[in-house]
């Protein structure tokens, strides 16, 4: 019975991606120095639902990947290894690697296979590494076996029973996939009355590595696997983690070489425990003249239970498994031919936390995945509803009340079910912008280290909701604005301790609903930009440049095309690249980017963005036939002009005074060539609107209504028309275009000095 | 239904070559022809909203079913026929490339199949039409139809339908 794996790929990708991303969470809030035992657990948990999940979908380099971190967060769970800046560096990279061969069994990378392996001998370096505390108490641990010290050993033994129907085709498929690690012999196949198959495989691969894939196919709880050593080899070379020992048996102790002193002074002991100084050591202290003894005629007398040492060669590895508990362990094979150690268990059996309680799969958050078009779909019927809706209650709104007012009731209800509705399902595409903002720990970790800064990151509003399209499309953008804060805007330490600041600069990420719009605010308190440098550069490059700009200007020179005043490019940043990407695409999400700086003080970048990209409230006005909609964060206030407060410039009324201001007139007919508009002022409406920080007065015939509309493409089957943002359906299913207020206030204000 | 089989079978018999199923309309006096799978539908003409600074071909955009549909008067963009909108005003969705383009004409008159070799190329001449756009000349017993390549008109800079980026 084939399964086709490949249907469940998109979930695999999905959960992969969820538990990636939420050990990366882990792996940044962790202190390595008192680890949170609950969250070495989570990441432990993250790494083997991946793990896991990896395998069964035959996904081979996301499993050996996962499998080392594994290992090694397992023996920092079980409290055997201390949690290290190393391994949190490690498994971060081990993160990206993931992320990496994730995409390109998405099919949108290409797999750095070199980055794998890579990442894989250091994490397996790191665990080896442990492999002294490790192996200590791993020796109680249900896989007395897994040491994950492949290279010591030359091959397993391995037991099993096969799970399931079809066993000779599942042992087949087994072989050949262990084939891939190394040679393997069959040396006994299930029969009906001993279900048990004995295979040998040669392989330098780790026991746990061999277990992970037995598991998949075989009874977990009949797996044994037993290395087996050079069977000719004496029953000390047998101890394959000894395996640079080629020393004969008397000579065994020869990790103790390097001691000076051989007659077992106390003082040799010490200099022992230096080099790794794990807890386990300490036995020596008090055992120092055993250790030292080199002529102990019971080589393995550092046990407080010699006899399975005495075992025969070929089963020597066996002696671990009828240990008791208290069983001492050997311990082996640090880089160090000093660090050779014995110890016994005792030490850090106390130490072995129980084991976590698995809690993977097992979701607590209550959510269900639905891909965004089924969810773009009912908005837009939602949309629709919402017409459909409108119209109905018009066209009621000509019978009589009297007669129909069971119909007029019904509607009512109608109308607020359909508001509450459409409110929900917006909803549903709103995230909070912690998902973005939680990727930056990790940016300003990675950047700071490489540009050996001191950063401190705040992040402020976090649970601001915004509409999930912009949520991926602010993300680039805003990573973009976080690096150039950290390479150039924060100083390094020596400079903010000359200028009398803390040496940890701080990058300030808040967010706010502000007006109709979200507001994104990327803050530093570093140097600030410089005026006189972006003025110098400027001019450099030709631009049309004044040294009485205001600020503001100087600022936004920064986001033009191939401008960067830094002093030296970087890897980071300073190619002149970004700022105007940055720019456009904030503007093609319907956004402003603002910039405000203080010299020694900091850099304030605000991104201002709507809500959403589908939905918008908005005034409706009348000018002739036609109908416009004013998206209404722009709407100061409207007013009738009267005779008085219109002034005219050369002859042409253009200006209108409003609370002793002076604001430019756009007449709404004039731009848009409306026939049958009003054109006496004391007869229209005037609309103050304010865009980027500029006011007008927009001229119309009147006020309609205020509603929120859907917005509708209208350079999906048109081209972009100036002056109109995009169109709408009104209720009696007629086309409104809405206004691109910033552009006509602009507008207004470029004409403006030519006429004047 | 039996009809049409027949019609199908008759127009497999007729010739070598395969025959292009064509939509005939009038502009005035004179009989165009568009292919038929670039139309997705006919439907009256309806109130639209006028765009701003818009060439007089490009009436407005229309919403059809909550799409924002732009409306071309090719009476306007070719000159020929009286420009007046009645009930029976006629609108042929076309729907180019995934773009939605609705065109004005005098009237739809019926789906005719031509065989290529009755489709003669257009001989060059001064008009109002680009021969660009003209595919050639559809003879048809005493019917000259204009066979248009409705989707290079429609894409054309000319129609300015759509951005200049976007072609």
């Amino acid at each position: 019975m084939a399964i086709d794996m490949s249907q469940f790929y998109q979930v695999f990708f999905e959960e992969a991606a969820e538990h990636l991303a939420s050990m990366e969470a882990l792996l940044l809030a962790i202190d390595p120095a008192a680890p949170d035992e609950e969250e070495v657990n989570a990441l432990f948990r993250a790494a083997h639902s991946i793990k896991g999940s990896s395998g069964t979908f035959g996904f081979q380099d996301m499993m050996e990947v996962t499998h080392i971190l594994e290992t090694m967060l397992d023996r920092v769970r079980k409290g055997e290894a201390p949690l290290t800046d190393d391994m949190v560096d490690a498994s971060l990279v081990a993160g990206d690697v993931l992320k990496n061969l994730l995409a390109a069994h998405r099919g949108e990378d290409e797999a750095d296979r070199e980055a794998a392996e890579a990442i894989c001998h250091r994490l397996q370096a790191l665990c080896n590494a442990l492999d002294a505390p490790a192996a200590v108490s791993s020796i109680p641990a249900p896989e007395p076996i897994a040491l994950g010290v492949p290279v010591c050993v030359t091959g397993f033994d391995l037991y099993f029973s096969l799970l399931g129907a079809s066993p000779e085709e599942r042992l087949g498929n087994l072989i050949e996939e262990l084939g891939s690690f190394g040679v393997v012999e069959t040396l006994a196949t299930p029969t009906a009355d001993n279900p048990e198959c004995h295979l040998r495989i040669t392989t330098e691969v780790g026991a746990d590595v061999l277990r992970g894939i037995i598991d998949f196919v075989a009874d977990g709880e009949t797996v044994r696997i037993e290395p087996f050593g050079q069977q000719d080899a004496d029953g000390h070379e047998a101890y394959g983690f000894f395996h640079d020992m080629i020393q004969p048996a008397d000579e065994a102790y020869g990790f103790f070489d390097p001691q000076p002193e051989p007659d077992g002074s106390s003082g040799g002991a010490p200099a022992v425990f230096s080099v790794d100084g794990g807890e386990a050591y300490g036995f020596f202290t008090d055992l120092p003249a055993q250790s030292d003894a080199p002529a102990e005629p019971e080589p393995y007398g550092l046990f407080t239970d010699p006899e399975p040492a005495a075992a025969p060669a070929e089963t020597a590895y066996g002696f671990f498994d009828p240990l008791p508990q208290a069983a001492p362990a050997v311990v082996a094979a640090a880089p160090e031919p000093a660090a050779v150690v014995e110890a016994p268990a005792p030490v850090a059996a106390p130490t072995k936390k129980p084991p976590a309680v698995r809690a993977a799969g097992s979701g607590d958050s209550g959510s269900i995945r639905v891909s965004v078009e089924k969810v773009d779909q009912m908005i837009n019927l939602v949309g629709e509803l919402v017409i459909t809706q409108a119209m109905l209650t018009q066209a009621a709104s000509n019978v009589d009340p009297v007669i129909f007012e069971r119909l007029i009731n019904g509607l009512a209800q109608l109308e607020r079910n359909t508001r509450d509705l459409q409110e929900s399902v917006m909803s549903i595409r709103m995230m909070p912008i912690s998902v973005v903002f939680s990727r930056f720990p990790r940016v300003v970790r990675d950047l700071s280290q490489k540009l050996g800064k001191q950063v401190e990151l705040k992040t402020i509003g976090e649970t601001t909701e915004m509409d999930k399209s912009l949520v991926e499309r602010i993300t680039d953008p805003l990573t973009h604005l976080v690096r150039n804060s950290l390479d150039h805007g924060l100083e390094t330490p020596e400079k903010r301790r000359a200028a009398g600041k803390p040496e940890t600069g701080t990058i300030t990420l808040s967010a706010y609903h502000q007006s109709g719009n979200i507001v994104i605010e990327v803050g530093d308190d570093g140097a600030g930009l410089n005026r006189a440098r972006i003025l110098s550069k400027a001019k450099e490059r030709g631009m049309a440049v004044s040294d009485a700009m205001s600020d503001q200007d100087v600022w936004q020179l920064i986001m033009e095309p191939g401008f960067s005043t830094a002093e030296q490019v970087t890897e980071v940043s300073g190619r002149g690249v970004g700022m105007d990407v940055v720019k456009k695409n904030i503007s093609a999400m319907g956004g402003r980017i603002e910039l405000d700086s203080m010299p020694g003080v900091g850099t304030r970048i605000t991104v201002r963005l709507p809500l959403t990209l589908a939905i918008l409230d908005g005034m409706s006005v009348g000018v002739g036939p036609e109908t416009y909609i004013i998206p209404l964060g722009y709407v100061m206030e409207s007013m009738q002009p009267e005779r008085g407060m219109m002034k005219s410039v050369s002859g042409v009324e253009r200006l209108i005074q409003v609370r002793g201001e002076y604001l430019p007139v756009i007449c709404l007919h004039d731009v848009f060539r409306i026939q049958g508009a009003i054109t006496d002022w004391s007869k229209g409406i005037m609309v103050v609107l304010e865009a980027d920080g500029q006011s007008a007065a927009l001229f119309i015939d009147q006020l309609v209504g205020q509603h929120q509309v859907v917005i509708k493409s209208l350079e999906a089957n048109y081209r972009r028309v100036p002056g109109v943002a995009g169109a709408t359906i009104m209720g009696d299913g007629r086309v409104a275009l809405i206004l691109d207020v910033p552009m006509l206030v602009g507008m207004a204000r470029r004409v403006l000095p030519a006429a004047a | 239904m039996l009809q049409a089989t027949q019609t199908a079978a008759a127009l497999e018999s007729e010739g070598s070559g395969f025959a292009q199923e064509l939509l005939t309309f009038t502009l005035g006096a004179e009989e165009y022809a568009i292919d038929i799978l670039k139309v997705q539908e006919i439907r009256g003409y309806d109130a639209v909203t006028s765009i701003a600074n818009a060439p007089a071909f490009i009436k407005g955009v229309i919403n059809l079913r909550g799409t924002i549909v732009p409306i071309v008067d090719l009476r306007i963009k070719f000159a020929v026929g009286v420009v007046e909108y009645t009930p029976f005003t006629v609108v042929i969705i076309l729907n180019i490339g995934g773009r939605v383009v609705g065109m004005v004409v005098d009237a739809v008159s019926d789906v005719i199949a031509l065989q290529p070799e009755q489709i003669r190329p257009a001989p060059d001449f001064a008009s109002s039409v680009d021969t660009a756009y003209i595919m050639g000349l559809g003879a048809l017993g005493e019917r000259m139809l204009i066979v248009v390549d409705i989707e290079r008109l429609m894409l054309s800079s000319e129609m300015a339908l759509v951005d200049e980026v976007a072609q």
